[in-house]
């Protein structure tokens, strides 16, 4: 039993850095219809920037205090992704309105080569580190009832906190604020929000800074856990069973769909895998979230779609 | 389009299909002796495929410096692999010809080394494997072309379980022990079950199979299932990036990193730098040689290599464990090479079929080693027709905190053991491939 | 001026409806087709067939299966990379289990096992669409990496997971020059190209078409949509199927499960899209920009930077050969979304007024 709560707790917090990954895709495909298959390289070379900055400006500045190189580091890499976005947003996604699905896709996948070689002829290949003080080590809680205890991580504990806190300031953001308000009424329909006067081009540059910074943060947590390297664009495959599961239009859905595919993956693999010999959680979690699709087509909290004949 | 872009673009595919079409400018004449150099620099497994690259390439730059093989310079060329298998071949493909042919190929990627072994005897080009490739390719009977000079993964599971067996006091104590084996899910990674499997089944002990998934950057299913069986040991078959996520999972479920084995791919700094203490009392095993800053060919290059500006890769590399890899990788080819000299002509280009004579025939003897400046760090290899291993020593270091320390005696995979295996793959390979072992006269050759 | 149907009279439905009308089209093709049979097997050496040409055909087979499917029929898969595998492993499976098994049928019973496996993994396309139909094939894609990295029944219970064949021969004919493959490769690819280009202007390619563009209003007029996208996967996988057979067998010799990783089904995908989706012709253009232009950018950079006196690691090379792509792959999508085909047909119709201005 006690285990089974491990695994239970490890699920989800797995979870919930999947989520943080499928926020990107989720935020950029609600504003602008482009699915945005460099989401992944988007995290890698957020992380490869907080990392090196990190590194180099105590080098460049000559002071020692680790808190103010992460600070000055998460300040330079916030810019440095917004420049990314902004220069997406004029080079690659301005000449291509109104093309189709498959065509955006496409043009992400290229964005997303052009990050992985820009990227890493900047910042380079080696396996770099992020520090941000988190706590490295397990703690073990419910003693008094499990013998020996459940091994709770606590770097995911923090994570998931992290994730929680961006989910509520990324809602308060869209609720409440003008500019939120805009980016769901773009997300709506293009053509009425562009009539009632709102720039197009500017709400797709701050949809882009935002998930940039979603990037970012996923990227500082996931580099603290494994180490910043070109191997975390993988990471996006992960999440995006989440994403299909979730609804691609709809954030509560990455967060609860990010719960599922994490808890299904871990169990899949603890008490399913031995028996066929292992390693069956990436195509399981895609399986899982195809089976929730066969019910409801457009993700389970995703806009039905609807087709005019 | 306008006529005048689809003339521009007409022109520029026309110039590209060119440019690809027209074979490169041959190189003057063939005086010098060609290395190609197959790395990766880029991609997941780019941390640990850097240094041995740059200790390969020092190498080849200290050995000119030290005035070539007998007088004949080596000229070389780097080719991008990213560790994928199509793009290795490609590689072979574009460098087998060039500059008078290749000397031999170095694959550093099990999985391309098993798509050469089919190419290669038809090119009749030596493949050097040290320390990976197919393990039955020891057997120099049939696989005429492979070397895996130094050690196979066969070797380096045998002696890691030798070890385990010392820390339990003796091989009896093993029985009713658990082992597990996390390994990277790939034809590498498999080359570990056999061996490991053969041990278990001689001494009793229960091992558990974990595969990990390419990059190997998600194991908490892994580790929380080690968490669930607590085997007494684990040994970790992983390569770049796996390795570094694998000791950090192994600190976030408190699993003692003293009981954590790793092959000698998954024993080296980058995948535990970062960790630092985290990572500490974590072994591996390594083939023969590990971090040696101290070594005198060390020295040497950093003389007559880095302090002239030559150096390929930073100067505090040097001397890093796959930093020496790189570099023994290549003095097995430059000895290939010196070998083949002694008996085709001192001082005269060699070809492919004559350094794999010389390779078949290596004997470098600890007085040749120290003349090179490897005292300290490597054992004799000797080869032969029917071993193309030559050596089959190890020990294992352990990771301080700060740096690798060695922390057992030299170890001697038993060949009671491994041999009827080599000899049993060899066959089956012999019989898939329908080709018939090499006669007596065809080693004498 | 030369490329006018004046003159050419159709006396009859059946001429009217052949494949190339028009008689300059049909030299053209003929002469192509004679060309790369014997023109270029007198032309070009070894390393230009093992690097570029032998890639070339069996890339544009593949990226012919994938246009039928997602230019054709609108269904778009990320999972061909898996249906590769599936042909290539069944057909090593069919070659070495069955004693005299012959070459063809081998690696045809690759594409049928792959057709069987594409059926399967098509079924949500009954439900699930667009962009959420990508990803559900994500799922053929990694169950398939792990099914042949796990069934120790699919390599031959190779310790390592490793296959290889050798000695391929058909009817006498030994296949082990680079030119043998090469004719090899070249034969199947015309015959499937032919089957091809037939299927998609006959019934069912219409079926597909109707589907692609509004499945609602074709269902509506009658077309059966779990037939019509059942078979375009059936299709599509069979000829992906065979492809990925050639590649293992013929162009590889030896390979893993993670030759055909998504890696594969990306670039399939950008095969098709550059290349022009919904057109035949657009399948051989894409392939030939995937495979030439990676082994291009690898000479002309390291040959431009000594121009400038800079040497240039292979890293960076690397790096800059992915920028570059990823800029030419958007820079292609902005100035021509439909695809060099599309730039073909502009350059064709020009062709016919020239050389007057209108």
């Amino acid at each position: 039993m006690a285990f089974f709560l491990e695994t239970l707790f490890g699920g989800l917090m797995a979870g919930m850095l999947y989520s943080l990954v499928a926020l990107g895709f989720v935020l950029i495909f609600k504003a602008s219809g482009v699915f945005n298959f460099a989401q992944g390289a988007m995290v890698l070379v957020a992380a490869l920037a907080m990392a090196r900055f990190s590194e180099w400006f105590p080098m460049w500045f000559g002071f020692e205090n680790m808190f103010l190189a992460n600070l000055l580091a998460f300040a330079a890499a916030t810019v440095f992704m917004f420049l990314l976005a902004w220069l997406i947003e004029r080079l690659v996604l301005r000449h291509l309105v109104n093309q189709e699905g498959v065509t955006l896709l496409m043009a992400t996948l290229g964005i997303t080569y052009f990050i992985d070689g820009f990227g890493q002829t900047i910042f380079g290949s080696d396996i770099y580190k992020i520090d941000v003080g988190m706590p490295k080590e397990p703690i073990f809680v419910l003693d008094s009832i499990f013998e020996g205890g459940v091994l709770v991580n606590q770097e995911d504990v923090v994570a998931a906190v992290i994730a929680a806190l961006l989910v509520a300031a990324l809602s308060l953001f869209f609720q409440k604020t003008a500019t939120g308000r805009a980016l769901r009424a773009v997300a709506d329909d293009h053509q009425a929000a562009q009539s009632i006067g709102i720039p197009l081009n500017r709400i797709w540059v701050i949809v882009w800074c935002v998930a940039g910074i979603t990037a970012l943060v996923a990227g500082i947590i996931w580099g603290s856990k494994l180490g910043v390297q070109f191997s975390l664009t993988t990471v996006a495959l992960r999440a995006l069973p989440v994403i299909i599961l979730g609804g691609l239009t709809s954030v509560p859905g990455a967060i609860i769909g990010g719960l599922i595919i994490g808890v299904g993956e871990k169990l899949s693999e603890v008490y399913l895998g031995p028996l066929v010999g292992g390693g069956i959680e990436i195509w399981f979690a895609y399986m899982l979230a195809l089976v929730f699709l066969l019910f409801r087509p457009q993700g389970l909290f995703g806009e039905k779609i609807i087709d005019r004949v | 389009m306008k006529i005048r872009h689809l003339a521009l673009a007409a022109s520029v595919a026309v110039a590209g299909l060119a440019s690809a079409l027209v074979p490169a400018v041959a190189q003057a004449q063939a005086k010098e002796q060609f290395f190609p150099v197959l790395v990766y620099r880029t991609g997941a497994y780019a941390p640990n495929g850097v240094p041995w690259a740059n200790g390969f390439v020092d190498y080849i730059k200290l050995t000119n410096a030290r005035g070539g093989i007998n007088g004949v310079k080596i000229s070389f060329e780097e080719c991008e692999t990213g560790y994928a298998t199509d793009r290795g071949v490609e590689c072979y493909e574009r460098l087998k010809g060039k500059n008078g042919g290749a000397t031999m190929f170095q694959p550093l990627s099990t999985g391309i080394t098993f798509a050469l072994t089919e190419k290669a005897p038809a090119d009749k080009i030596p493949l050097i494997t040290s320390g990976y490739g197919r393990s039955e390719s020891q057997d120099g009977g049939v696989f005429k072309w492979n070397f895996p000079i130094a050690g196979t993964y066969w070797v380096a599971g045998d002696i890691i379980v030798q070890d385990i067996a010392k820390k339990e006091g003796g091989m009896d104590k093993l029985k009713g022990k658990h082992i597990a084996l996390v390994y990277h899910d790939s034809p590498f990674g498999k080359e570990a079950i056999p061996i490991m499997q053969e041990r278990a089944a001689m001494l009793g002990y229960k091992l558990t199979l974990l595969p990990v998934t390419h990059p190997g950057v998600e194991q908490k299913s892994t580790w929380l299932q080690i968490r669930r069986d607590r085997p007494d040991y684990v040994v970790n078959w992983g390569w770049g990036v796996m390795n570094s996520t694998l000791v950090k999972e192994a600190q976030a479920t408190g699993y003692p990193r003293e009981k954590i084995y790793g092959v000698w791919w998954a024993g080296a700094e980058p995948d535990v730098k970062d960790i630092g203490e985290g990572a500490k009392g974590y072994n591996a095993i390594t083939m023969q040689h590990g971090a040696e800053p101290n070594a005198a060919f060390v020295k040497e290059i950093l003389a007559k290599v880095h302090d002239k500006g030559q150096g390929t890769g930073p100067k505090d590399e040097v001397g890093s464990v796959l930093y020496v890899r790189g570099a023994m990788s290549a003095m097995f080819a430059v000895e290939g090479v010196r070998r083949a000299q002694e008996r085709f002509g001192k001082g005269k280009v060699m070809t492919g079929e004559q350094v794999r004579w010389g390779l078949e025939n290596l004997d470098l003897t600890q007085a040749k080693l120290d003349s090179l400046g490897f005292k300290g760090v490597m054992r004799p290899v000797s080869t032969s027709c029917q071993d193309h291993m030559g050596a089959n020593w190890g020990r294992i270091h352990t990771w301080d905190g700060k740096k690798w320390n060695f922390t057992s005696d030299w170890y001697q995979a038993d060949e009671q053991i491994i041999k009827p295996m080599v000899k049993a793959a060899a066959d089956k390979y012999a019989a898939e491939k329908k080709i018939n072992r090499r006669t007596p006269q065809d080693c004498q050759s | 001026m030369f490329y006018r149907e004046n003159g050419q009279f159709k006396t009859s439905y059946r001429a009217d409806q052949q494949i190339f009308p028009i008689t300059q089209d049909r030299i053209a093709i003929l002469a192509i087709v004679a060309f790369a049979a014997v023109g270029v097997p007198l032309l070009v050496d070894e390393y230009l067939y093992r690097a570029i040409l032998i890639p070339f055909l069996i890339l544009s087979l593949a990226a012919l299966g994938v246009n039928i499917l997602v230019g054709y029929c609108g269904q778009i898969s990320l999972g061909s990379g898996a249906f590769m595998a599936v042909g290539a492993y069944m057909a090593y499976n069919t070659y070495i289990r069955v004693d005299g098994m012959p070459l063809i049928v081998a690696l045809l019973s690759g594409g049928f096992f792959a057709t069987l496996v594409g059926m399967v993994f098509g079924i949500p396309s009954l439900r699930v669409k667009g962009l959420y139909l990508a990803v559900a094939t994500l799922a053929a894609q990694f169950f398939c990496d792990w099914a042949f990295l796990r069934v120790g029944w699919f390599t031959n219970n190779n310790a390592s997971g490793s296959v290889s064949v050798s000695d391929l021969t058909v009817l006498g004919w030994t296949i082990n020059t680079p030119m043998d493959k090469y004719l090899f490769c070249l034969g199947f690819l015309v015959v499937f190209g032919l089957l091809a280009k037939n299927l998609v202007r006959s019934a069912i390619g219409r079926e597909w078409m109707a589907i692609r563009d509004m499945d609602v209003a074709a269902a509506v007029i009658g077309i059966r949509p779990m037939y019509a996208k059942l078979s375009a996967f059936a299709v599509s996988s069979f000829i992906v199927g065979v492809a990925g057979a050639l590649w293992g067998f013929i162009h590889l010799g030896s390979w893993e499960p993670a030759a055909f990783s998504i890696d594969r089904s990306f670039q399939l995908l950008f095969m098709v899209i550059i290349g022009g989706m919904g057109s035949i012709m657009g399948s051989f253009f894409g392939a030939g920009f995937i495979v030439v232009l990676p082994i291009f950018l690898n000479q002309v950079l390291p040959a431009v930077g000594e121009l400038f006196g800079v040497t240039i690691s292979t890293a960076t090379v690397s790096h800059a050969e992915y920028m570059v792509f990823g800029s030419l792959i958007v820079w292609f999508l902005i100035v021509e979304p439909h695809g060099l085909a599309k730039l073909w047909s502009v350059g064709k119709q020009k062709l016919r007024l020239w050389p007057f201005p209108h």
